[in-house]
């Protein structure tokens, strides 16, 4: 019978604590910039040049069909022997990880504009506005209550997807525990800890948004 | 003066390889209705959309009003701006109504006047509301248009085109997705605006309503006009062997 010693643990709470304030941090940059990455791609997928319409495909297809763990690696090792030029592992990680989430986002972004039907923006077009005003007034307004939940879904991912990048001994939640792990010969209680973390801190985002999808199923 | 309110000439558009409009030619008389008819397929939509440049032709001209614009080979096309306020002076109808699910009925009327044209938002509430009287939907302001009916969707559809005070309307198959029960309300607003003496263009399958309302009868087949003429006597004695064939089809129905 194995006896759990959470005691062993406690005395690095404070490395828990760091480690998720970097892994909730980690976050919060990579949704951000991701977003951004996500709507320019996710326009160009839109755009008339064709230029942009290809450049856009290719990279929103690399990344979502390339591992994350392949593509954090790859920016980390491969990339500075490219460039010759040496990034450390938490901008790799931003890069990468904003990267990655963007290519997602992006397809969410560009298909809740077009699931948008075509007669909404003649309608809109027909009484004179311009297609800026359209996409604003008209198409986005809907489009954006279709991506809400999407989006954060993605988002929930992400915050997951983060614990990847204790390979590149970024000290998230995960490297401080593999640390702690190692210190105490206590992988059981520390992993168990580790995993009851993320679930804390996701249950309440997978409420909000429940709720949203609900709310969005109900008004028109 | 009695030069027309509306011109084309020679019109063509072409999707890829398929020519649906070749050497479009037609005057409408302010305060006319025409009634564009003709099998699927056979280009009058797409002839309506061009007035509006929801499509943009290929060749030929259109004026409405005092505003023009070329389409042959060397003509600049207009740009977006210049579309958009074109596009204001004609209201459209849509066969599937297209109104903003995220609006109430009255802010779909307003939409219109507040966005495109700035109208203070006290006169463009004044404006929606008497037009929404207008087409008998004054109880229904506030409501969303997913609670409305078929026929109410396109009342309002008609007003929020009227808010724009249109010189044109155009309306295209505004009653085919109309459950039959329904048909006869939406009919009604078209009678009295034509009435009001607006100048109207209805692409439409009913006959008998086109007879009735319409000053003129447009015939097309194959993206060309085959017959047009005074609509009684288009109706019941087409020149053109095929208007008559079109037409025996709802002669000889129910």
């Amino acid at each position: 019978m194995y006896t759990w010693r959470f005691d062993a643990v406690w005395g690095y709470r404070d490395l828990f604590l760091t480690g998720t304030a970097v892994t909730i941090g980690l976050t919060i940059a990579v949704v951000i910039l991701g977003l951004v990455v996500g709507l320019v791609a996710g326009l160009a997928q839109l755009s008339r040049s064709p230029t942009l319409r290809w450049l856009s495909w290719l990279y929103i297809e690399m990344f979502r069909l390339t591992p994350l763990l392949v593509l954090l690696l790859w920016f980390y090792y491969a990339l500075p022997m490219l460039t010759g030029i040496k990034i450390d592992a938490l901008t790799a990680a931003v890069v990468t990880l904003s990267l990655y989430g963007g290519s997602f986002y992006a397809e969410v972004i560009r298909g809740g504009i077009v699931s948008i039907e075509a007669g909404q923006s003649e309608a809109g077009l027909a009484l004179g506005m311009t297609p800026g005003k359209v996409m604003r007034r008209i198409v986005l307004p809907q489009a954006i209550k279709r991506m809400i939940p999407p989006l954060m879904n993605q988002s929930i991912i992400q915050f997951k997807n983060t614990s990847l990048v204790s390979v590149l001994a970024v000290p998230d939640l995960l490297y401080q525990g593999q640390i702690v792990a190692m210190e105490t010969y206590r992988a059981l209680e520390v992993y168990s800890v580790i995993a009851a973390i993320y679930f804390v801190v996701l249950l309440p985002a997978t409420v909000i948004v429940k709720r949203a999808e609900k709310r969005l199923s109900q008004s028109n | 003066m009695t030069t027309s309110k509306i011109e084309i000439s020679g019109l063509r558009k072409q999707f890829g390889d398929l020519v649906v409009l070749r050497d479009i030619n037609l005057k409408v008389d302010a305060g006319a209705v025409i009634a564009l008819i003709g099998p699927s397929g056979s280009g009058k939509s797409t002839l309506l959309r061009c007035l509006n440049l929801l499509v943009i032709p290929e060749g030929g001209r259109i004026r409405i009003g005092d505003d023009a614009f070329a389409f042959d080979g060397g003509a600049k096309l207009p740009g977006v701006r210049e579309q958009a306020r074109f596009r204001s002076n004609t209201g459209m109808v849509f066969q599937h109504f297209n109104l903003f699910p995220h609006m109430t009925v009255l802010q779909n009327v307003m939409e219109g006047p507040l966005s495109v044209k700035n109208m203070p938002k006290a006169e463009a509430d004044a404006l929606a509301r008497r037009l929404l009287d207008k087409v008998g939907l004054s109880d229904k302001v506030d409501v969303f248009p997913n609670k409305l009916s078929g026929g109410q969707k396109q009342r309002v559809a008609i007003a929020r085109a009227l808010a724009m005070e249109p010189s044109v309307m155009l309306f295209d198959e505004a009653t085919s997705a109309l459950d039959p029960e329904l048909v006869g309300e939406v009919l009604g607003v078209m009678r009295a605006l034509a009435a009001e003496g607006m100048t109207m263009i209805i692409v439409t399958h009913e006959i008998g309503f086109a007879r009735e309302v319409a000053d003129r009868l447009v015939f097309m087949r194959d993206g060309v006009i085959v017959e047009e003429g005074p609509a009684r006597e288009v109706i019941d004695s087409p020149k053109e062997e095929a208007t008559r064939a079109f037409l025996s089809h709802f002669h000889n129905r129910g």
